[in-house]
């Protein structure tokens, strides 16, 4: 993992998920806005995907699990599809509510990836 | 937006507007696919370490599974696993919590339910109250439908 990439990710997936939340609560429909962040999110777990896999060839190792890891990396890339096919076989302002959950899911997913690559121990 | 009337709607057609209930079962979703993950991670790596909360542990994520299938589902059978598998789950957090708090060596901190599930800001606190909830509101609107 490169730290500040986690970070400035994690801050894009927060802000993301409270997008979608506030488009949600103001009764919007899916729309350009909320999917085209849920989009951006998931298209930076996929490079934070290739990131994990070449950071320990580079001497840049998880300090811990790496199983662990990739639970949450590949739960998450799995999150935002789901969320956004379940969402969208309704489309009404809570399916706007559902991609805001979803995406802040994935985000406390990666601050536990980034705990786990950079704290956790053994 | 498809919208039917009321009145010509089958009483268990899935056509209906799941409405807030679609949020609900998102979150439901995301906590067995969170439950399932931990589970898995534990159960590969340290099931030694404490078998009958690790167990417990697996078993909660396919209640969460069934769960979220249940309210997705229409029709009185899915109605009563929805009820069955909530009903669990509230008993199960509420059962291993105080377990949690009482003999921490027996249940260590990081199970879903755990100290009443702090490891997921309490939500398998608040969901199966939710969704029963939910589920009564539902039947409710059902059967004033159908008659």
């Amino acid at each position: 993992m490169i730290e500040w990439f986690t970070w400035l990710q994690l801050a894009i997936a927060v802000s993301a998920g409270l997008l979608c939340v506030g488009l949600g609560l103001a009764k919007q429909l899916p729309n350009d806005y909320s999917l085209g962040a849920v989009l951006l999110v998931e298209l930076l777990l996929l490079a934070q995907l290739v990131v994990a896999i070449v950071a320990p060839a580079v001497g840049n190792p998880p300090s811990g699990s790496s199983l662990e890891f990739y639970t949450y990396l590949l739960s998450a890339i799995v999150l935002l599809p789901a969320a956004v096919f379940w969402g969208l076989s309704e489309r009404t302002r809570w399916s706007t509510l559902i991609l805001g959950v979803a995406v802040l899911s994935a985000a406390v997913m990666i601050y536990r990836m980034n705990y786990i690559w950079t704290i956790q121990v053994g | 937006m498809v919208m039917s009337s009321p009145t010509n709607l089958p009483a268990s057609s899935p056509t209906r507007s799941r409405g807030i209930g679609g949020v609900l079962i998102a979150v439901y979703g995301v906590l067995a696919l969170a439950a399932s993950g931990r589970s898995f991670v534990q159960i590969a790596t340290k099931f030694d370490h404490a078998p009958l909360a690790y167990s417990l542990s697996a078993l909660s994520a396919v209640v969460y599974i069934v769960a979220t299938i249940s309210l997705v589902k229409r029709g009185k059978i899915w109605y009563r696993i929805a009820w069955a598998t909530i009903s669990f789950e509230l008993l199960g957090v509420l059962v291993v919590g105080l377990l949690s708090v009482f003999d921490a060596e027996l249940f260590p901190s990081d199970t879903v339910w755990s100290m009443f599930g702090r490891g997921y800001l309490f939500i398998p606190l608040v969901i199966p109250v939710l969704g029963m909830i939910w589920l009564t509101k539902r039947s409710r609107e059902h059967s004033g439908e159908s008659s």
